[in-house]
């Protein structure tokens, strides 16, 4: 299920410093043909079907078409990601369509503060098996420590 | 071709890799070296946002221990991941991860990832170790808070790192260097300690598909095993290479299974109608004690699939629609809806193309079962499996012999790993990859402070590195004219060209799908052969632009795994992991001699590689 780019609404991130489906591929597959003005994917056969980069695409010009060798024509799965959710809409092969909607944050974005209420570390602690904020974020009082050991 | 740009980075700590276990060594260094007034850097070949095994996001994370419900023990966990491995796991490193990894899920809740919650408001389990989680955003978030605990501004992205650095005199680590895949510059970056986090390695196996599909196997395609040839390179010793990890999933999606077993109850059955597991129980008895435990260990149960295969009852099917009925029965359709919902979520939180690999074949998992298969074999350190740096663990359980001053680091002063780049420490998924960059990077904060002045860096020899990364673009340019057709040249070969050959390589002669995992002394040597030829051939390829330039260099990675994995094989003479591999020249456990850990390291003045093994020490009953 290689990416492909829908040249009728790929304008090629003109208004960005670069293109967003380029900057986000995990696998360096998406880039700009530079005569043309509009991306494409120039190895498919090692796309994942991650789909990081139609999330991200701001004209919705990316989607999946089955891998050749593996699946039927056909079927779409296309995302709608928001802030707060994503909207997929599977169509089978068939026609028939479902919709499924997932939270997939519960905070603003940019809205993490790594080490809040956690202070400085105190002095002496970096020889400790304690990471970062555990007192706080463990759980537990206790860092556990094996029943029997071997040192 | 001119010559590239070359931009020096001087850090006090360089984390290689932006993945789980990259991004969990950001935010802990961050901490610590605030406070120390050192510098953290950390290195991506891809965006931070969307790179690593969790790029695609996830709908469980499988490891945590619920400590503060007194759901499990590290103890526990302990015995369930030596269970798994067949008896061979570092357990102090085990332990280390289960103690300490709730406190990182517990932050990504706070940060925003959100996790599904039963009706007393813990985390809802979807099996003893797992938890289910809506995370399609589960890496935007840990990342955003890798970049916020060092400052974006130390973040270097689509760089790939393809040496680490050694002070010639002292033989620590000091810096890396690597190349951006988006101009033609080279990065050295001069530091003093270095984690590598760079992650396992896929694509050493042909795969099932190998026309379009060649990417869509189970593990990242973009996960070339860097974390591993970096260190193998560098003269790092590596355990448990000869370990691998081959999981039934959902067929050609490489949908995740996990689901279907644990919380849907979801039988395997084959094509008869028989339940595999029940009908091949006498295969366990070969494999004792371990064939004996629960759960039976994932080779195993390969195993025991292999040999139905080989009875001829395949097709398997996930019985999805048996599971369905007996989880619907007497809901009421809302209730139903959210069953399918969850199901559904599964594939589209993380394997989105096995969902739409239903949708193209009109499957409804309430009516129609789903194939399954085996994969081709994967190197990680993170999963059911144990590939990785030998690493000392922490000073107050480690056993002697398995600490050497600064938990999760190598051999080689100064050089840290974490993720699947340490060994022998499996099961840790995720968030145990995530919390074990953490430890990593506490420790090497410690080394840093504990070690005056910097490694030296030796131009002469990065000037030579700088020299052999653009080879690739000399050998094309030399070349070219010698064929009328640019994809054939007596001269040389490009790197996908290279990657068929050595997945054949591998697949034929060192235990992959075609070769049914098995293999012996005779064809290992003479995989060994091929791949020392390739090696040869390897030195000529070419590349055209930057972005096979990367294929090339990730190519490398994958053939110093491969290596690695065939040198190991050959040494442990037993079959330790029927289903993972079998040695039929030694087809049996041999708890006697091999209840041991292999280890290699490779000595690069001479070209030579030493295998030895190194005793199994306990520390949980």
């Amino acid at each position: 299920m290689p990416t492909y780019v829908n040249p009728q609404k790929c304008d090629g991130c003109k208004a960005l410093d670069k293109p967003a489906c380029s900057y986000i591929c995990p696998n360096d597959l998406m880039i700009l043909d530079v005569a043309m003005g509009k991306a494409y994917n120039q190895e498919p056969d090692q796309c994942w079907e991650c789909y990081s980069c139609v999330k991200t695409c701001p004209q919705s010009a990316i989607a999946m078409r089955g891998y050749s060798d593996v699946m039927p024509l056909g079927a779409t799965l296309t995302p709608m990601r928001g802030t707060e959710s994503i909207m997929w809409t599977v169509q089978f092969r068939d026609k028939r369509v479902k919709r499924f909607k997932f939270p997939i944050r519960s905070t603003p974005w940019g809205s993490i503060d790594p080490y809040a209420e956690m202070g400085e570390p105190p002095a002496g602690e970096l020889g400790k098996p304690n990471l970062a904020g555990e007192d706080r974020w463990l759980g537990v009082d206790e860092l556990a420590v094996p029943e029997r050991s071997l040192a | 071709m001119n010559e590239a740009e070359v931009e020096v980075v001087e850090t006090d700590l360089l984390i290689l890799g932006g993945g789980m276990a990259g991004c969990g060594a950001a935010f802990e260094a961050g901490y610590w070296a605030a406070a120390n007034g050192l510098r953290v850097t950390m290195v991506e070949k891809a965006a931070v946002e969307r790179s690593g095994a969790v790029a695609m996001g996830l709908s469980a994370i499988n490891c945590y221990m619920g400590m503060r419900w007194g759901e499990n023990q590290p103890e526990d966990f302990v015995r369930y991941v030596r269970q798994d491995l067949m008896g061979l796991c570092r357990e102090d490193l085990v332990y280390d991860i289960a103690r300490h990894v709730d406190s990182s899920v517990h932050m990504f809740e706070e940060w925003g990832l959100p996790i599904f919650k039963d009706e007393n408001g813990h985390y809802k389990r979807e099996g003893r170790w797992q938890i289910m989680i809506h995370g399609e955003s589960y890496k935007p978030i840990v990342a955003e808070a890798a970049k916020k605990a060092i400052g974006p501004e130390n973040v270097y992205e689509r760089i790939y790192v393809a040496r680490l650095l050694k002070d010639p005199e002292t033989g620590a680590v000091s810096g890396a260097i690597g190349f951006s895949t988006r101009e033609h510059k080279v990065y050295v970056f001069k530091a003093r300690a270095v984690i590598s986090a760079a992650g396992g390695a896929t694509g050493v196996f042909r795969p099932h598909a190998v026309g379009e599909g060649l990417g869509r196997i189970w593990y990242a395609p973009w996960n070339t095993g860097s974390a591993y040839s970096l260190m193998i390179r560098a003269g790092a010793a590596m355990t448990q290479m000869e370990h691998r990890l081959v999981v039934t999933r959902f067929k050609d999606g490489y949908g995740p299974v996990g689901m279907w077993f644990l919380l849907f109850k979801g039988k395997v059955r084959n094509a008869y109608g028989e339940l595999y597991e029940e009908t091949q129980a006498e295969a366990l008895e070969d494999f004792l004690p371990y064939g004996h435990g629960r759960p039976i260990p994932t080779p195993l149960r390969n195993h025991q699939m292999l040999i139905d295969r080989r009875q001829g009852k395949g097709p398997h099917y996930m019985r999805t629609d048996e599971a369905l009925a007996a989880m619907t029965a007497g809901l009421d359709p809302k209730a139903v809806r959210q069953i399918e919902a969850d199901a559904w979520e599964d594939f589209l939180d993380m394997t989105m193309s096995q969902a739409l690999l239903w949708a193209s074949n009109n499957i409804d998992p309430a009516k129609v079962p789903t194939e399954l298969d085996l994969t081709e074999p994967y190197l990680m350190g993170s999963h059911s499996s144990a590939t990785g740096a030998w690493v000392s663990g922490p000073e107050d359980l480690s056993p002697k012999g398995y600490f050497w001053g600064y938990n999760r680091m190598s051999t080689v002063p100064g050089l840290f790993a974490a993720g699947d780049g340490v060994g022998a420490s499996a099961h840790k998924f995720s968030s145990g990859s995530y919390t074990e960059g953490r430890l990593a990077a506490k420790g090497a904060i410690a080394y840093i402070q504990d070690t005056q002045g910097r490694p030296a860096v030796e131009d002469g020899e990065v000037q030579g590195i700088i020299e052999e990364l653009f080879a690739p673009y000399k050998t094309f340019e030399n070349g070219a004219e010698k064929s009328t057709k640019v994809e054939v040249n007596p001269d040389f070969f490009y790197p996908k060209q290279g990657l068929m050959r050595l997945q054949k390589i591998m697949d034929e002669y060192v235990a992959g799908l075609a070769a049914n995992f098995m293999t012996n002394e005779p064809t290992l040597n003479r995989g060994l052969e091929l791949l020392g030829v390739f090696r040869e051939d390897l030195a000529q390829a070419a590349a055209r632009d930057r972005h096979e330039l990367l294929r090339v260099w990730e190519l490398w990675d994958r053939l110093w795994c491969a290596e690695a994995h065939a040198r190991h094989i050959l040494f442990r003479q037993e079959t330790r992991w029927p289903g993972y591999y079998y040695r039929g020249d030694y087809p049996a456990l041999d708890e006697e001699n091999w209840h041991v850990f292999v280890n290699s390291s490779f000595d690069a003045p001479s070209g030579q590689w030493k295998l030895e093994t190194q005793p199994y020490h306990s520390i949980v009953s």
